[in-house]
């Protein structure tokens, strides 16, 4: 069997005295695109950043590929901090894409792309801006390289961050509701650029609402509710009957907005 | 008023101007350590940061120059008086710089600096490529106004024996009974320079437009 892409074990996270992970266990597999579903403060955006290691989970590994990120398993079982560096050097093989762009303002749209390849792996501007125009026209931006954020929808904005974290060849793709500040139209854009990197094969993991992207694009879906992995499988194994009761309440609110036309 | 007159004012007022650049230059240099050192994690850092602050923030610049110009003798350290002037005036505006970029540093917001984690910046390439000029455009605003208080706060200077644009216009008020037109060609002088550092101030500014209309 291959590595998993990523392997979460038995992570536990607290904020304070609050526990907002209870404990998870969950492999993303290679070359697939995995859904984390469920309720708002289930924890499914905090799973996503502690494989991220933006946030650092309270106990339990995270492995990258097999390689331990930001702790590595201790001798008394307790785990270590692994040295900054080797948490970049794991990292590196992560992109990631946030709810709200997060791009820099003061750069424009080809720089926010190639400042990476410039100032961490120190490649010539020519070439990093070179590289950057292939992911730019690779999300339909070529023409919009000299714009500033300022100067971009929403939508066009989010094609940006894919693009700057796609420009450093990441293995792994995470995407923190990357729709969720974006109305429906603009949704479609950012969407299809999803759709066209899983059909090229990437490892993805995808937290979002888009009940119908999940059904649709994913080959694996995990659903949370309060902290807790209620269940995982494919779309028709957790959508098709019989279904978990927390599951079926949950759809049923999707439901009753018309979003879930898949059911 | 003699045309002589107003140009030894205008020597002065360059004399003024230069006090005052050196003063500014030096404080934001100092200023950016500081308010870095008053955001780091590192308690004792942060101490220091916040205790410099407040001790030159807190004494009045006139008491501060008057203690640095006769400190340093005492300590044996024989410098001459404009040196005292600019070791004061540069002090005093760093903690006042360091005030306006902390609060720049702080408008960072978070998820620009998680973004430049998952692309790999470390954290100087982070304060290098992102917070500093960020921050920079957050605290312009203040910092021209810092540069305007110092060059106003430079009559000051006087005290420990410099003889700028306030302390020309008076000693000649004393000698040619002219106080009016005297102070009045004073303050058109330093309305002027002023003017001069706000209109550098908005032109910089724009430079920071960012694609914003």
């Amino acid at each position: 069997m291959t590595t998993p892409a990523i392997s979460v074990r038995g992570l536990i996270k607290r904020f304070g005295d609050v526990e907002v992970l209870h404990g998870i266990d969950l492999d993303i597999p290679q070359g697939q695109v995995s859904c984390l579903i469920g309720p708002s403060g289930s924890g499914k955006s905090t799973l996503l950043r502690c494989m991220a290691f933006l946030e650092e989970a309270t106990d339990g590994l995270i492995f990258i590929n097999g390689e331990p990120l930001g702790y590595a398993p201790g001798p008394q079982g307790k785990p270590v901090r692994l040295p900054a560096a080797r948490i970049r050097a794991v990292r590196s093989q992560i992109g990631m894409v946030f709810q709200q762009f997060n791009l820099w303002p003061h750069m424009t749209a080809l720089g926010n792309v190639s400042e990476a390849l410039k100032t961490v792996h120190g490649v010539r501007k020519s070439e990093a801006e070179e590289r950057a125009m292939v992911q730019l026209k690779k999300v339909g931006l070529a023409e919009r390289a000299g714009h500033y954020p300022s100067q971009l929808s929403g939508g066009q904005q989010q094609r940006v961050a894919i693009a700057r974290a796609l420009a450093l060849e990441p293995k792994i793709m995470l995407f923190d509701e990357p729709t969720s500040s974006l109305d429906p139209e603009l949704t479609g854009e950012v969407l299809n650029v999803m759709r066209a990197l899983a059909a090229d094969g990437m490892t993805m993991v995808v937290v979002s609402h888009e009940i119908g992207f999940a059904a649709a694009v994913c080959q694996q879906i995990a659903f949370l509710d309060n902290g807790k992995l209620l269940m995982t499988g494919t779309p028709q194994e957790i959508f098709g009957k019989p279904r978990h009761p927390r599951l079926d309440q949950f759809l049923d609110t999707y439901l009753d907005r018309g979003a879930a036309m898949l059911v | 008023m003699s045309w002589k007159l107003f140009e030894l004012l205008v020597q002065a007022s360059f004399y003024t101007v230069q006090i005052s650049f050196i003063s500014i230059t030096i404080g934001l240099v100092i200023g950016t350590a500081v308010s870095a050192a008053s955001l780091s994690p590192n308690r004792a850092l942060s101490i220091s940061g916040r205790t410099f602050v407040s001790f030159f923030r807190g004494v009045p610049l006139l008491v501060q120059l008057l203690l640095i110009y006769n400190l340093l003798p005492a300590l044996g350290i024989n410098v001459p008086s404009v040196v005292a002037a600019i070791t004061g005036l540069s002090l005093c505006t760093a903690a006042y710089q360091a005030e306006n970029l902390r609060g720049g540093f702080q408008s960072v917001p978070r998820g620009l600096l998680e973004a430049a984690d998952m692309v790999g910046l470390s954290s100087f390439q982070q304060f290098r490529r992102i917070k500093a000029p960020i921050a920079l455009r957050l605290a312009l605003p203040s910092l021209v106004n810092e540069a305007i208080m110092i060059l106003k706060a430079s009559s000051l200077v006087s005290v420990v024996g410099i003889v700028e644009l306030t302390r020309m216009a008076q000693d000649l008020a004393a000698s040619t009974y002219r106080p009016i037109e005297l102070f009045s060609a004073a303050g058109l002088l330093y309305l002027i320079i002023n003017w001069l550092i706000a209109w550098g101030g908005s032109v910089f500014e724009r430079s920071f437009r960012w694609g914003r209309p």
